[in-house]
């Protein structure tokens, strides 16, 4: 599998930091972020290719912080994240350019096969 | 005080309780049967009212028309027969006025007379002369022996030297007829006094009654003061018999009553009083015969009353037919319109609980599987250890539970959804089979056969691809649950007018009784172990999106058929 950055973002401290060093065990290289803040400052920082973001965050929320990434690198491939099923919010984080949505609880094998597609996308787009 | 009418009979209250519809299942037949009585009792009473006192106004009018020529008629009679009587008296005071007692006591004068007397006028049959004091009969001429006969003690005699006339009633002469005497007292210059009698037969009183002109079941006679027939009646008797009838037989008017013959056959009598001598002439009629137009008008008048009280019923039946069961009608739609939103209502609430409820549970949910999975992953990259089989199962168990918890958070959550439609033409019979597809290989494995009856004229609709879709697979995988190994689903299409296609999926499997197939579209109402009750909720309100309907039809060990119906145009 090709080396690229991942950042998780959630406000759900065990949530993040286990699917983190699931993802970990298979050598990926992952960063966290439990709020908008720190992960726009990780963005600027690492330079995620792929990023998978919770929708529903106290302060920044999912979408405001991918408005942010966008304009940040454009080519950063966002996986959204959420715990319900609006389509609402799915429909508008893929006009603000998200790559996917996925609903909570997720397969690890299907966010495995997203990230590497986004990973693609990302290189596609270079 | 100021209380209406309306007020202190409670008249409004009880009008409400008689017309209220009431929740009980014959509410409606109670409703009908106390409407049509009010209306027939508000219709038919004063027609009969009105009716009955025209019945009697008419008959009083009509007895007192038919009455009037009857009572002409026995006043003239009673005329006819005074004016003969009193012609008859007159001839005797003339006689009496125009001989001498000499003259009239010679026989062969007397017998001249009579003779010319027999001759010029009616009824005659002797004359005699009587001496006015001693009552002796000094000459007769008649068919009788009767010379020398002395009247001093009759009754007759005395009251003609009173009076100075006398007609008497009807006697049995002594050829055992009819008689009537006539007397008249005559006194001379010289202070003597004599009396002139004839006798006449009663048979012109007959000639009057005859000329009256009678039906043949009328009947006419007269009376004396006693009542004692002085002529023969057709009906109550004859000559010098007592007549049955009550009549008063005084008085100077002329009278009508109604009263009953022997036979109990009603009649009317029409009578008046003589001014001399006391007689009563009677005039009895059969209601029968009198009134034979009215009994006519009578039942012409009761088969209009009938025809128009049962055209009346009729009517009253047929309108709150019609109208109970338009109220019905009306209660019945407003009713499943109620249903349906509170249906909606409840579907929306149960959708924005479910939203929620998933939304807190998937997160602790999704920590669980991270956790999980960790677990799994560590064990997997780890070597062999003691009891890494069993912990692995464990493993397995948990994550499978979470998958499980998912499934039902994420159906909640596609419950609660309000996806935006998409409406396209769709081909709605490819649409099926492109559904079918997915379910062959489960369809092989449980042995299930599925027919296909699809129109080949059915019109392409307007619709959402992707919701019809899950609303087939529902329903067909509801089917395929509910049948055993080698049954089979039946999928039929058709136009089901010019703006809707329908397609019913019929199965043969165990069926619903009448309590479930109320009630499966109710959320989370299911009869499967595992179910959600969430498909059929979804489905219908899938369907009622798209601006369909979706009805079921099921009998217990036989079989499930849902139909389908789809407008050809989008509402949406």
């Amino acid at each position: 599998m090709d080396e690229f950055k991942i950042l998780l973002v959630d406000d759900e401290q065990e949530f993040v930091t286990t699917l983190a060093e699931r993802l970990e065990i298979r050598n990926m290289n992952v960063s966290v972020a439990m709020n908008g803040e720190t992960a726009l400052r990780i963005v600027e920082q690492e330079l995620p290719q792929v990023i998978v973001l919770d929708v529903m965050m106290p302060g920044l929320n999912g979408l405001d912080v991918l408005e942010k990434i966008k304009s940040i690198d454009p080519n950063i491939q966002v996986i959204l994240l959420s715990g319900h099923g609006s389509t609402k919010d799915g429909i508008r984080g893929l006009k603000l350019g998200a790559f996917d949505f996925l609903i909570k609880p997720i397969d690890i094998d299907e966010l495995i096969i997203k990230l590497n597609e986004g990973w693609k996308k990302y290189c596609d787009s270079h | 005080m100021n209380k209406s009418i309306i007020d202190i009979f409670n008249v409004k209250n009880h009008l409400q309780r008689l017309f209220e519809i009431g929740s009980s299942v014959s509410r409606y037949d109670r409703f009908r049967r106390n409407i049509r009585i009010m209306i027939i009792a508000l219709t038919l009473l004063p027609l009969t009212v009105m009716a009955l006192i025209n019945y009697y106004q008419f008959l009083k009018s009509l007895k007192h028309e038919i009455m009037t020529p009857e009572k002409v008629l026995v006043n003239k009679t009673r005329h006819s027969i005074e004016f003969y009587l009193k012609e008859r008296l007159s001839l005797l005071k003339s006689i009496s006025h125009m001989y001498s007692y000499e003259e009239l006591a010679d026989i062969n004068r007397l017998s001249r007379i009579l003779y010319v007397l027999k001759k010029e006028f009616s009824g005659f049959v002797d004359l005699g002369i009587i001496d006015g004091n001693s009552g002796n009969q000094l000459c007769y001429s008649g068919p009788y022996n009767l010379q020398g006969k002395n009247y001093a003690d009759q009754s007759w005699f005395q009251e003609v030297n009173l009076n100075g006339t006398y007609i008497s009633d009807v006697f049995m002469g002594h050829r055992k007829f009819p008689h009537i005497a006539i007397a008249v007292q005559h006194f001379e210059r010289k202070g003597r006094s004599w009396v002139i009698r004839t006798t006449i037969n009663t048979k012109m009183l007959d000639n009057f009654i005859g000329a009256m002109q009678l039906g043949e079941k009328d009947d006419a006679f007269i009376l004396n003061q006693k009542g004692v027939f002085q002529t023969n009646s057709r009906m109550f008797g004859d000559v010098l018999e007592e007549c049955p009838l009550k009549i008063m037989t005084t008085g100077h008017a002329t009278y009508i009553l109604e009263s009953q013959d022997k036979y109990g056959n009603d009649i009317f009598i029409a009578y008046t009083h003589f001014s001399y001598p006391d007689y009563t002439l009677v005039l009895v009629k059969s209601h029968a015969v009198a009134l034979r137009t009215w009994f006519a008008l009578k039942s012409e008048l009761l088969v209009i009353f009938l025809i128009a009280s049962v055209l009346i019923v009729i009517a009253v039946f047929q309108l709150t037919n019609v109208m109970v069961n338009r109220i019905k009608e009306a209660d019945q739609n407003r009713e499943m319109a109620f249903r349906e939103l509170e249906h909606h209502r409840k579907l929306s609430s149960i959708g924005r609980l479910a939203a929620g409820v998933a939304h807190e549970i998937n997160n602790p949910m999704a920590i669980i599987n991270e956790k999980a999975g960790l677990m799994k992953d560590l064990i997997a990259f780890q070597g062999d250890f003691k009891n890494k089989d069993k912990f692995m199962a464990q493993i397995l168990g948990i994550l499978k539970s979470v998958k499980r918890c998912r499934d039902i958070t994420h159906r909640l959550l596609g419950f609660a959804k309000r996806m935006d439609v998409q409406i396209e033409t769709i081909d709605f019979n490819e649409l099926i089979e492109e559904v079918l597809s997915f379910l062959e290989r489960e369809a092989l494995y449980k042995n299930i056969e599925i027919q296909l009856n699809l129109s080949e004229t059915l019109p392409k609709i307007d619709s959402d691809r992707g919701q019809l879709q899950q609303v087939l697979l529902n329903i067909i995988n509801n089917a395929m649950a509910a049948i055993d190994d080698g049954g089979a689903i039946v999928i039929t299409t058709h136009e089901h007018d010019e703006e809707t296609v329908c397609t019913s999926i019929q199965d043969n499997g165990c069926g619903m009784s009448e309590e479930t197939c109320r009630k499966i579209f109710e959320p989370f109402f299911t009869k499967k172990a595992t179910g959600t009750g969430l498909g059929l909720p979804i489905t219908y309100g899938i369907i009622k999106k798209l601006g369909g309907n979706i009805e079921v039809k099921s009998e217990i060990n036989e079989g499930s058929t849902f139909f389908i119906y789809l407008p050809i145009k989008s509402t949406n």
